[in-house]
Order: C-alpha cells, then structure tokens, then sequence
C-alpha cells in the first residue's frame, strides 16, 4: 500500500483584548446587548473615517516580534471586497501585499523532540459581526464588526494532527503569555481553520487542498484533520480524484462535509484602503516593544529546569500559564529546602487537582506561597500525615484560615507515640483475623491493609510509618 | 485592454448589479473607453517612481485606545430595513 504524508497549514484568528475596535472608539466587552456597540465608522455609513487603534497595532507588532518575523515597514491596509451579511461596509479592512509581518517561526516540542513550523506571515484586521442563523432568516449583531484581529498563516510544515494540536497549543500559550488575547475558543477570540493535503512519502508535489472549518476546540482541530486523511486516504487508494473545496466539521456527526461552493472562485478586489494612510514601523519602536516581551513559555521550561531541578514533565505543566509560572516561582523560591521534590509533588498533585475541580489556576487558589510552605512544614516534620495534610490544603483554600490554625482547631497532630498507636493497632489485629492469617502465610501486601485501618481508625492521624512497623512487631510476636 | 460583454458582465455580477443586455453592450462600450484612457498613464516612463498607494503625504495616523459612547440601539435600528428585537434581521444565508 502506498504510504501518504499530511501535509498541513493552519490559519488561525485571535481577537486582540484592546478596550476598542480596531478603526473606532465602540467598546469591545463581550457579551452586552446586541448592537449596543456599534457607530457609523464600524456599521460602514459612507464618509466616515477609520482611525486606527495604537493599542491593537503594538500588540500585532509584539505577538509577529514573539513569533520571530521580520516587520514590514512601511505596512498598510486594503480593503477585501465581498458581500455578505455580517460585513457591513461590503468590505474588509484587512492586508495584503504589504502585511505587518512575514517570515517568522514557532518551535514545537514533539515528545522532547522540537519541530520548527515556519509561519507565513501575521497580519492586522477586522473582525466581522455575528450571525445568528433560525428557522427562515438570520439575525446580525454588528458588536463584534470591527474588533481587531490577528491572522496568523502557517506554511504547510505541519505533518500531523498531533502536530496540528502542538502548535495551536504552543501558539495560544505564547499569546497568552503576550497578555494581548484570551485566546477562549469558546468565546470566538481564537478560531482556527486548515488547509490539508495528502502527498505520497518522500515526494515534493503537493496534493489538492481542502480547507477545513467550523472547527471549535484544539480537540476538533485533531479529529477534524484525523478524519480528513482517512477520507482523503480511501479516496486515493481508490484512484479518485480529490477535488479542491471547503468542508466544514460537523461536531454531532464527527465527519467532515462540503460547503456550498461557489460557481468561480473568490476575487476580493483588494485594493488599498484610501481612508488609512501607510504605517512606518521605527527600529526604535520594534526595539521598544521586543524589550516589553516577558520571558516565554519555551525559555522559562529551560531555565526552572536549570535552576530549580526541575524535569521536564513538571517545567512543562508549571509553565502552562504566566499566571501559574509565577505563582510556581514565588514557591519555589520560597522553600526552604534546596530539593524541591516535596514542593513540586504538592504544586503538580493535590494543588493542581484542587485547581482543576475548581476550574481554575494554580493562583487562583488563594493559597500563599508561604501558606504553602507552612503547611509542608508540618508534612516534612512528620506532624500530619499526608492524607491530612491534603483534607487541611481544602480547607485553607475553603475558608482561607492557616495551616497551623486548621490543624490545631481540628486537633490533627499526627499519633506518633506508640502507646496509643499499640491501643489502636491491637484492636485491628483482633478485628482482621482474616488478614492477620494472610500476613502470617506470606502475603506480605496484607500488611497495607491492615496499616489502612489503622489509619481508618485514627481519623488519619495515625503515623503510617510507625503503624507499620508496630504492627510488623505484633504480628511477629 | 479590450473590455467585452463577458468581463462587464462578471463585473456586475461582484457587485450584484443586473444589467439587461443592451445596457451591457452600451457599458462595455464606455468602460473600454476609461479603460484606454487610463491606459495612456503606461506610456510614462516611470522606473525612477516609487510605487504609491496613498497620495497624501501622512503616515502613522493613530488613536489611543480610549472607549467612547455608542449610537443609541434606537438610531443604529433606525436604518434597519428589517428587525427583529435589537437585531437586524436578514434572509437567511446557510442552510
């Protein structure tokens, strides 16, 4: 069977979290009232003048500068030209021959290895209204017409779904990072849309394009282009032709299916926009922004590696985002001790499971770095056990109360003293007879039983360590 | 550059213009006209002119990202040929 190679570029849109539109003073809160956002500049009335958003073209320039590409000085902007009802100019402010920025490249981590993915070139636009689509007509909230928007082309160096994942990921984190979009799928302030093509391994001709959409999540991103290669596949392997269309996935169907095409293909008739005059883009103002760049995700991994031991798995989670990067060094630098396993076994276990019920970040949960550290304090020095420790980390963040005021008020000291722990111990022996004979006859996991009850027992308390080893002691007597 | 009956008629078509025929013949007559007078710019020797795209001396025009008051949903519905609640209501464009 021949053997075929994807071959995948991604284009994707981020809406820029500036308080205005991209060309006028209208708000850019999401979620109010239809229409409540709109003036004559962003509803297209004749004679009116865009001004460009200073806000919105520095944060183009720092994601592009981000994103390693070369700035386009002098850029402008052209007007896309096509009908259709959330466009209410019957154009685009957006650019083309002349766009910000061009010829940069985002690395990717494969499994430890790194793939570096060229991008095209990332461009400043408007956003288009939103259409809401019932029974016989469609209604237009004109709120989101003129928002700005990033476009961010890839070449086609992508080879796989799984890549396709890593670099959105890669991508939104970067952005995030930026602090210029939140980047929410679910809000529409980050869509993404495919091209794929199947070629035979180790040839250099592309196959024919289809252009995927309606994808609305990195996962339907995936099973979007998973699908579309065993269709694609089958279709080859049968001789049939590809032919070159847009196919939307159907996330109930899970299948890719074609859009209407059009009879010819699209002609925008770009041509300059006469209302906005050229934009020269100093050194000085790249310097300037490039200085304003934070340390991102791929170089903070490295360096927590280096500095606090780190292993790449752990960096990796902790860095997830800024926010929770922060946070994770405030922590790290905090603790006393200079090998930080007990530290990055909390961050990345009980914490981020506590972070995750709620929803939230490792920041958002209330707990201080010292907090933290006065809580593992009591851990390290063998007062609580672990299981208590973990019900005491709920509570702080519950009722924001500290870690000794908890463990007093609650009595939690663990039972380190053999003569009450012997009192409970016995009661378990006399209790399990069953277990007991298990021990006796080899079975030495029977043991871990029998600990567990003495926990159980204890309300937690019990020291498990010396639990064991009175047991053990009992039991060989 | 010739303009025939074809291209006017793709021309109009972008645009959603509906033309009859005779006003099809009688447009290609007076396009191909601008179009040969526009023509007469590519006898200028311009290989010493920078390509332009604004013809005013202006860069960088820019405003800071201070929000200011919308229209009215009153005023910006006024203009709605059709609504529906504060939405503007259109023939539906998917199926």
């Amino acid at each position: 069977m021949t053997e075929y190679e994807a071959v995948i570029g991604l284009e994707v849109h981020v809406q820029l979290k500036t308080k205005t539109k991209a060309f006028c003073g209208c708000s850019t809160e999401f979620g109010k009232e239809p229409n409540t956002q709109v003036c004559p500049i962003c509803l297209g009335f004749p004679g009116v003048l865009p001004v460009l958003n200073r806000t919105a073209l520095d944060y183009a320039i720092k994601v592009a500068l981000a994103l390693n590409c070369k700035i386009h000085s002098p850029t402008k902007f052209d007007r896309k030209n096509y009908f259709y009802p959330d466009l209410p100019k019957n154009y685009q402010i957006s650019q083309y021959d002349l766009p910000l920025s061009y010829d940069g490249f985002l690395d990717i981590d494969l499994d430890g290895k790194d793939k570096h993915i060229r991008i095209r070139r990332v461009h400043l636009e408007e956003d288009a209204g939103k259409l809401i689509h019932k029974e016989s007509t469609s209604l237009v909230d004109f709120n989101r017409a003129g928002i700005p928007l990033l476009e961010i082309v890839s070449e086609p160096d992508i080879n796989s779904p799984e890549e396709a994942y890593q670099y959105l990921v890669t991508l939104k984190s970067i952005i995030q990072y930026l602090d210029v979009s939140d980047c929410d799928m679910e809000k529409g302030s980050l869509r993404c849309d495919a091209n794929i093509s199947l070629r035979k391994k180790n040839t250099i001709e592309f196959g024919t394009k289809i252009e995927l959409k309606n994808m609305n999540s990195f996962k339907a991103v995936k099973d979007a282009l998973t699908y579309e290669i065993e269709r694609q596949k089958s279709l080859l392997s049968k001789n049939k032709a590809i032919v070159q269309e847009t196919r939307f996935w159907d996330t109930k169907e899970l299948k890719t299916f074609p859009m209407r095409t059009k009879e010819e293909a699209m002609d925008y008739r770009y041509f300059p926009d006469p209302d906005l005059p050229m934009f020269i883009i100093t050194q000085e103002k790249i310097q300037q922004i490039r200085e304003s760049i934070p340390e991102l995700p791929r170089e903070k991994i490295q360096r927590f590696i280096k500095d606090y031991g780190l292993s790449l798995y752990v960096a990796k989670i902790l860095v997830s985002s800024k926010k929770d990067a922060d946070f994770a060094e405030s922590c790290l630098k905090a603790y006393p001790n200079k090998d930080k396993k007990t530290l990055v076994n909390w961050l990345i276990g009980p914490l981020l499971q506590e972070a995750n019920t709620r929803g939230c970040g490792l920041a958002d949960l209330g707990i201080t770095p010292q907090g933290l550290n006065e809580l593992l304090g009591f851990v390290e020095k063998e007062l609580i056990s672990n299981l208590v420790a973990k019900s005491v980390l709920t509570e702080i963040i519950e009722k924001h109360k500290s870690a000794a005021t908890i463990i007093q008020e609650g009595n939690l000291i663990q039972i380190s003293d053999t003569e009450s722990l012997e009192k409970i111990a016995k009661k378990v022996i006399q209790e399990n007879p069953r277990s007991v004979q298990d021990y006796k006859g080899g079975k030495n996991n029977a043991i871990m039983f029998l600990v567990g009850q003495v926990m159980k027992k204890s309300q937690g308390k019990a020291n498990p360590k010396i639990a064991q080893e009175l047991l053990k002691r009992l039991l060989n007597e | 550059m010739g303009i025939d009956k074809e291209t006017v008629k793709y021309v109009a078509n972008l645009a959603r213009i509906e033309l009859r025929d005779e006003e099809l013949k009688r447009l290609s007559e007076q396009l191909k006209q601008i179009i040969d007078f526009i023509d007469k710019l590519k006898l200028l020797d311009i290989k010493d002119v920078e390509p332009t795209s604004h013809i005013l001396p202006m860069s960088n025009v820019l405003r800071d990202d201070q929000p200011r008051e919308s229209l009215p949903i009153s005023k910006t519905l006024e203009c709605a040929p059709a609504k529906e609640e504060n939405f503007f209501l259109v023939p539906k464009v998917i199926e």
